[in-house]
Parts: C-alpha cells; structure tokens; sequence
C-alpha cells in the first residue's frame, strides 16, 4: 500500500493538527494509537507537547498531518496558542467518566473559534469509550495517562446525546473513541482529512522542515491508517463524516 | 547539622581526625597531604597539589556557641597528634558505637544513623560530647611528615594487628568472596528485601480506612522519604503515600519545623530511630527527606536542593513567589500537576544510588579527541540562529555540547534535563519530537527556554534515525539530540538543525562513532587498570565539573550491590567532604569491602577494592587510575566543548 504513493504519486497536502483537552483524557494515547498504532496503559503525562506526523490516505489525495499533541495541565494553557495558531484543524477531546472534562472541552472549544484562523475544522472526541462498555465492566481506570485511581466504578458519566447534541449546536465533527482498543481512532483523523476545505489544502508545507519532514514520513508504515475501516472512504470528501 | 556543630570544625588543621561516621569498627582512616599517594607517580607530572595551610588549633578561638562539642574535640586532638601510630583500637569503638545506638552493628556500607551528633535540643546530653572524645581518641593515626614514603605495608599490617578482635576475625572469616557485594549477611538482608520493595507504589486507601494500617505499615517500611510542604503545611509532594494516608504526618512534620521557626532557631535535622531527618527550608517551601540509608545530612540536602530545582524549573522562582505572596495558602499541587513523574525520577534516582548527584558532576561519553572535535565542529557548522544549547546525549551521558562563550551549562540543569529524559518516560514514549518549556535554575530562575528533543535509538541497523520510532528500546542505547533556545518559536527552526546535525553526523561517520560508544558501555575496571585489586571508582575531574566511572558489572552485578557500592561512596564522599573534618585521604576497611577516597584541588577519586586488598594495592590502583585519566582525559572528559 505504501508503494501507490510511489507508483501513482496522488497530490499530498500536510493538515496541521492540534490535539486540546484537559490532562489525563488521553490525547497522546489518541496519537499513539494513530501514528504507532500502539498502546501504553498508564501513560506518564506529556510535558510540553509533542510533534509527531502520520500520512492519511485519501481516495483522492494524500494528507499529511503534523500533529501537535499537547500537554493538558493548566500550567501549558498559555502557550496553546502557539501550537492552534495556523492550524487548520484541532481534535478537542474529553474523557466520557469524568464530565468535567467536557466542560474544559467546552472552553477550548470557544477558545479556537474565537482565537484560531478561521475555518479551522474541529473535532470533539469522546475518549476511553472502553471503559463505558457493558462488555467489561471489569476494565478499570487503565486507560489514558495519570490514571486518577478514584474511578472505581469508572463508568460512562457523559452520555452520547448530550455530547453529540454539543457537537452539533457547534457544527464540530464528533466522534466517541477508545485509544485502547482503537475503535474508531483512526475514523477521527480520516474524517478530519476529509473535512480539511480542498481550498485550504496546499502542497506540502515550504517552511522550514517541509522538506525533511516527506523524509520523515517516507519511511513510515503508512498502511494502517488507509480506509479499509468504514464505508466513509468513497463518501463524502467534504463535511461530516459521521 | 547545625551552626553549633559547625563551629566545631577546626578544618584545615593538619592533625589527623575522623569524621564521627567513620567511627565504626572496622575503619581506619589516616590524614595525610596528598603527597603520600601522588609519590609513586611520576613526579614530573604535576598533579601534585598544594600543602593545605595549617592554622593552628587553638588560634580558632572559642566562638561562642557549641561548647561541649569543641571542648570534648580539643580534648582530644592535642593527644592523637601526640601519638604517630596508626593502631586503630576498634574494641574501644565498637563499645563507643554501642553505647550511642541501639543498632546492633554497624558497618560503612549500612551503618546507623547516628554517626552523627544530632542537633536536636537535646544534643548537649552526655552521651554526645562522650562520643566524640571516644571518638577521637579511639583513632590513632599518623601525622605523615612530608616527603615520607607510603609504607604501605608496615601501616597495613599495623592495621590488621589492631584489627584482630575477635569479632573481626570471625567476620573476616566470610571476606574471602570473589564478589562480596553480592554477598547476603543478615542485616543487609533487610536492606536488601527493603530495597525490592522500594519503588513499589503505596496502594491508595479503601474508602472505609480498613486497609490503613496495612498501608502505613509498608508506607513505614520505605527506606527513603521526600516530601514537599508548603510554609503554611500543605502538602505538596510527597514520594511515597497518598495525601490521605500521609496528613497525620505532614502534620507531624509541620509542627516540628514551624515551632523551631518561631524560635528563631530553624531545625535543621534529627535523628529518630535509625531515621536521620533533614529539612531544608526554601522559600514559601520546606522540602523534608528522611533516610535509612546513612547518607550524611549534606548529601540529602543536596537532594533536596535537587528537587526544589525541579520545582523552579517547572515554574520559575518568581511566579512561584508571586504565588505564595499572593495566597500563602496556595495549594501547589495543581500548578505542578504532572510533575510528579519527575520529581519521582529524582527521588528514586536518590534512593537507588546516584554517582552524579553525589558527585554533582556529569558523566561523558568516552570518544576519541579527534572523534569528539568532528562532532563539535559538525555542531556549530549546523547551529541555527536562536539556539542557546545545544546537546547530544547517549544513555544519561553527554556526548558533545555546544554553548555560547559566556554560559556554562550548570550540572544541576542537565541533571534535572537527564532525568526528564531517561527516567521520566513521557518524553521518550510519545514519539515523534517534543517542545518542551522549561526553566533552567542554574541558568536563570526567573524565565523559560524550550527544549526541542528528539530520540533516537542506536541499536544496530537503525541508520537512519527517522526511520526509528521509540519503543521499548533499553536506556542504554538511546540517543537523544537536545537543542534549547529562549525563543517560543523556534520549533521548526530547531528542528530543521537537528535534521542537518544528524544528516552532517552521518555523512562524516560520527554517527556510526557515537553508536559504536554507546554500544561498548563503559569500560570494565579490569581493563582501565589491569592488574591492580580495584573494583570500581568514581573519579571527579574538579575542574571540568564531570566524572567518570567504570561499568559496575561483573562485581557490582543488581540494584541492591550498586546500592551497597553508592553508600560506600557516599561515605568516603562525607567523609572527605564533612564540615568538621578535612580529610585528603581515607581509608576504610569493612567486612565487605576496602576503600579509598583521595582528594586534592584537580581531582576527587573514590576506590573500592575487596576487602582483602592491601592498603599498598589500593593505592598502586588508585595511583593507575590518576595515569589513565591523565591519558584519556581529552576522551573521558568533554574540555571547553563547542562554543560560540
């Protein structure tokens, strides 16, 4: 699969893409799981934030995300704008036990459509939906970094429909995930690709690093990530996904 | 220790003393210049250092405070100067020891406590100021005349005569071992059960308290404690125990300190047990650590001034001023959220046994000079516009360094730097690069510079770096590209350099260099010095602010021998380093091990050698390492590195 970018070279863009969210809700074990296809239980939290790019493979083109994960704790809220500015999209995600996640989700939210460039796309994503399965309940707070220990019944604290409903009030893409299990992990990121305006969409980045980073990613295994999980591949290139 | 001890301290005096911790049975120890160990080296060489001056004893004068500690001192002095002979009567310390601890035996590797006077209020009790005329007096030790060779085989055998107690002999009876470390007596037994358990986490508590005491129990069993409080008792961090569990005892710890506070007389340290506590009060913090393992207080203050560092790099000493002068009752748990992965790094890195804090000195990667000046050129051709440091660093070891002409790099940043690295995972496990803000105390205290850093693995096969995602690589074959800069923005820019370091590094075939060290490891003892009885030394270039060491296997194999060896060297380290005692050379023999630190203004070498090897063979070995690193110092050691 890796060989179609060199046999037929389709057009590849690089997206740049911010990860928000309070600390602990499991933004680098979303990355992880997208870019490593890998999982860590008891992630120790991210200091700073992370760079880390990963190809999407597009029917129709190529994208590139250069993803800035960030760190959730309130002392790394100030420097955000730095990683938000010129991104074109950003994943906001909450951890669905704990609803005050949600409401700092809330705030980013209102922070990236007041202070981001405009027509950035922004996905809310509902994470460690493995821990809200009635399958097993057993599966305690294991998930995500700096596990918080008190969860003992760790169980879904904030529902689809009120989420979802958010998500839609605020036209943002909306998906529930499990970094763990990596359900629909790699949907979130495709979904974002194709929702990525054509128009905003340009060759690879000519700043600095643009070069090095087609090396980078050249030698990465870039089969996972193709469309071979939902029908949404040949769907819509534009808008929602979901 | 407190200021009554200090004034004590007759240091620079020529007369031979012992520090107090040395007072267990089976050490000997003689003061000398260190003319005596440079003489069998090639004179020409000038390592040879000058004469420590000599004020005499007694123009010291009688400074107020501390009166029955010096006087029971210069009691005892003017009697062992007296006495050239290095006959050590170990009955009169063992009943010494005794009479002052309960601790049953005591040896340098894992002795009590309480070799030090504690400076609780009741430190003027008897029994303090009789161990230190037992003390002093029990040590009888040659006053070296300059220029007088080492006999070293007439004193050892002194020694050894002196040394023949009975219960000596029985324990020389087990020393004859290939790797006495390794070796499980019945006290070490404990520390070595203790030790397995140490880094396991305290459960947090059921809802209902049941499991308390339980938990308090293993909680208690910790060998080593830290804990963080605020000036008006909020915890901060503490390393072992939830808040829950620990309150009581916070509490405990703040009364203790705030009552001495308001006497105007801050407590510095105590002995409780077998438990030496030591509070170093900075700022709106007080920082606590309570040890089993007999380090001596100034070596867990600089654990403390450790932590506290990691402190301000995480915030700053202003906004952590402005802070507290805001709300002294600010809770600071939650601007440090996260942190605690790294404060556990150092802490665990204390407990385990740290020859670069102890030291403060940073470890190098051994290259050849010409190897090591291709790099550093390749660095600077590279260096981008707004970078203030740039680092290689391979495995916890510096490789190159490039820095502006007027700033050093402080030890202590690239330790807290090494740890968020090596034993802090999350920078490793993301992947990918990281941006990392963070203020550097030695540096400045009062701002942030940010960290671009990039992993790679070295192991074979893995030519090109970006080719590698971190995954579950050992340490030791990491390799990691730092660049710090003052400016928020230059991620790409710094990132584009490292891509031309790494693409210039490969073209001139020091990557493959810097793998092929990294992969070698350090070198074996035997290898640095073939032929001599040393098994392992530490040895500070003063100068240069590094050190260096050979690997610890095949004698100090496993956690708990290294342990064992760290306190050895934690001992020979105070004993040089003690405030009341200015030693140029120690030496010590215990059950387990003999030993040898030699301090002059170049240098600081701490040797350990099994407990068999003569005196005279311990210095021939020492004396080889000095020659080694002499001719290897351009390649153990990094001299100037990169500036601009």
């Amino acid at each position: 699969m890796t060989d179609s970018t060199a046999s037929a070279p389709k057009p590849s863009s690089s997206v740049k893409l911010v990860l928000l969210g309070e600390a602990a809700v499991g933004k680098s074990s979303l990355v992880l799981r997208f870019v490593n296809n890998d999982f860590q239980p008891n992630k120790e939290p991210t200091i700073g934030a992370a760079f880390l790019t990963q190809k999407c493979q597009l029917p129709s083109r190529t994208i590139k995300f250069e993803i800035w994960d960030t760190a959730g704790q309130e002392r790394f809220a100030s420097l955000a704008p730095m990683y938000y500015r010129n991104a074109q999209s950003a994943l906001v995600v909450y951890d669905m036990t704990k609803p005050s996640s949600l409401v700092k989700a809330k705030h980013w939210v209102a922070e990236l459509q007041r202070q981001a460039s405009p027509g950035i796309v922004i996905a809310l994503v509902g994470n460690k939906l493995d821990l809200c399965d009635d399958d097993d309940p057993e599966d305690e707070a294991q998930d995500g970094e700096n596990a918080e220990g008190h969860e003992e019944e760790a169980v879904r604290k904030v529902s689809t429909a009120e989420a979802k409903a958010y998500a839609e009030e605020e036209s943002l893409l909306f998906y529930e995930t499990s970094a763990k299990t990596g359900h629909n992990v790699s949907e979130v990121f495709t979904a974002i690709a194709n929702a990525i305006p054509e128009t905003s969409l340009k060759g690879p980045r000519t700043g600095a690093g643009g070069g090095t980073q087609a090396a980078i990613s050249g030698g990465q295994d870039t089969s996972r990530v193709n469309l071979n999980a939902r029908g949404a591949d040949g769907a819509a290139k534009e808008g929602c996904a979901c | 220790m407190s200021k009554k001890v200090d004034s004590t301290r007759s240091s620079e005096t020529q007369s031979p003393t012992v520090e107090s911790g040395n007072q267990n049975a089976t050490t000997s120890s003689d003061t000398s210049t260190s003319d005596r160990c440079d003489e069998p080296i090639d004179s020409s060489l000038e390592l040879r250092p000058p004469l420590p001056p000599r004020p005499s004893l007694l123009e010291r004068g009688n400074t107020a405070a501390g009166g029955s500690l010096r006087l029971s001192k210069r009691a005892a002095r003017p009697q062992l100067q007296s006495q050239a002979t290095t006959a050590l009567s170990l009955a009169d310390v063992h009943t010494a020891n005794r009479l002052e601890t309960s601790s049953p035996k005591s040896s340098p590797a894992s002795r009590a406590v309480s070799r030090k006077p504690s400076l609780t209020p009741s430190a003027h009790q008897p029994s303090i100021a009789v161990s230190e005329v037992d003390d002093g007096a029990s040590v009888r030790s040659v006053v070296p005349t300059i220029g007088t060779r080492l006999d070293g085989e007439s004193t050892l055998g002194d020694l050894i005569e002196g040394a023949a107690t009975p219960a000596f002999k029985a324990l020389s009876a087990q020393i004859e071992r290939a790797n006495p470390f390794d070796a499980v007596l019945a006290e070490d037994d404990n520390l070595s059960t203790q030790m397995q358990h140490e880094f396991q986490n305290v459960e947090s508590m059921n809802k209902d308290g049941q499991n308390e005491e339980a938990l308090l129990n293993i909680w208690k069993a910790k060998l080593k404690h830290f804990f963080i409080l605020s000036a008006s008792g909020k915890p901060i961090y503490s390393r072992h125990g939830d808040d829950q569990l620990i309150s009581n005892y916070i509490g405990v710890v703040q009364t203790l300190i705030s009552f001495y506070q308001g006497a105007k007389d801050p407590l510095k340290g105590f002995t409780a047990g077998d438990a030496r506590f030591v509070m170093l009060p900075k700022g709106p913090l007080n920082l606590v650590a309570v040890s089993r393992m007999g380090e001596s207080d100034a070596q867990l203050r600089t654990q403390l001034e450790s932590l506290y560092m990691q402190i301000l790099s995480t915030l700053t000493l202003p906004s952590l001023e402005r802070m507290f002068s805001n709300r002294p009752s600010t809770d600071l748990r939650r601007p440090l959220e996260g942190t605690d992965v790294l404060l556990d790094g150092l802490a665990d890195g204390f407990t385990r046994g740290s020859p670069s804090t102890l030291l403060s000195a940073l470890e190098c990667l051994r290259l050849r000079k010409s190897h090591r000046k291709v790099v550093d050129e390749t660095l600077l051709k590279v260096r981008s516009q707004n970078l203030l440091y740039g680092l290689i660093v391979a495995a916890g070891r510096l490789v190159s360094v490039v820095r502006p002409k007027k700033h050093s790099l402080h030890p202590g940043d690239l330790h807290l730097i090494f740890n968020m690295l090596f034993e802090a995972g999350s920078v490793k496990a993301g992947g990918g690069e990281n941006w990392i803000p963070l203020c550097l105390p030695g540096f400045n205290n009062t701002g942030f510079l940010y960290m671009y850093v990039s992993f790679f693995s070295t192991s074979e096969g893995a030519l090109s770096p970006e080719a590698e995602r971190p995954s579950s690589a050992g340490k030791d074959d990491e390799l990691a590209i730092v660049l710090i800069s003052a400016n928020k923005d230059s991620f790409f820019e710094l990132r584009q350099m490292r891509a031309d370091l790494v693409a210039q590094l490969e073209k001139n075939g020091s990557m493959a260099v810097i793998k092929t060290a990294i992969r070698k490891g350090h070198a074996s003892c035997s290898d640095i010095t073939p032929g001599t009885v040393l098994k392992h030394f530490l040895y500070k270039s003063r100068g240069n602010v590094q050190f260096t060491m050979p690997s610890f296997e095949p004698h100090f194999h496993g956690l708990i021998a290294k342990r064992k060896l760290m306190s050895l060297y934690h001992n020979l380290h105070d004993s040089i380093h003690s405030r009341t005692a200015h030693l140029k050379v120690q030496h010590t023999v215990a059950y387990d091990a003999t030993a040898l630190a030699w301090e002059t203004p170049l240098f600081e070498l701490y040797c350990v050698a099994s407990s068999n090897a003569s005196r005279a063979a311990l210095v021939a070995g020492a004396n080889k390492v000095v020659s080694w690193i002499r001719r290897e110092e351009e390649r153990v050691f990094i001299i100037g590195g990169a500036v601009f």
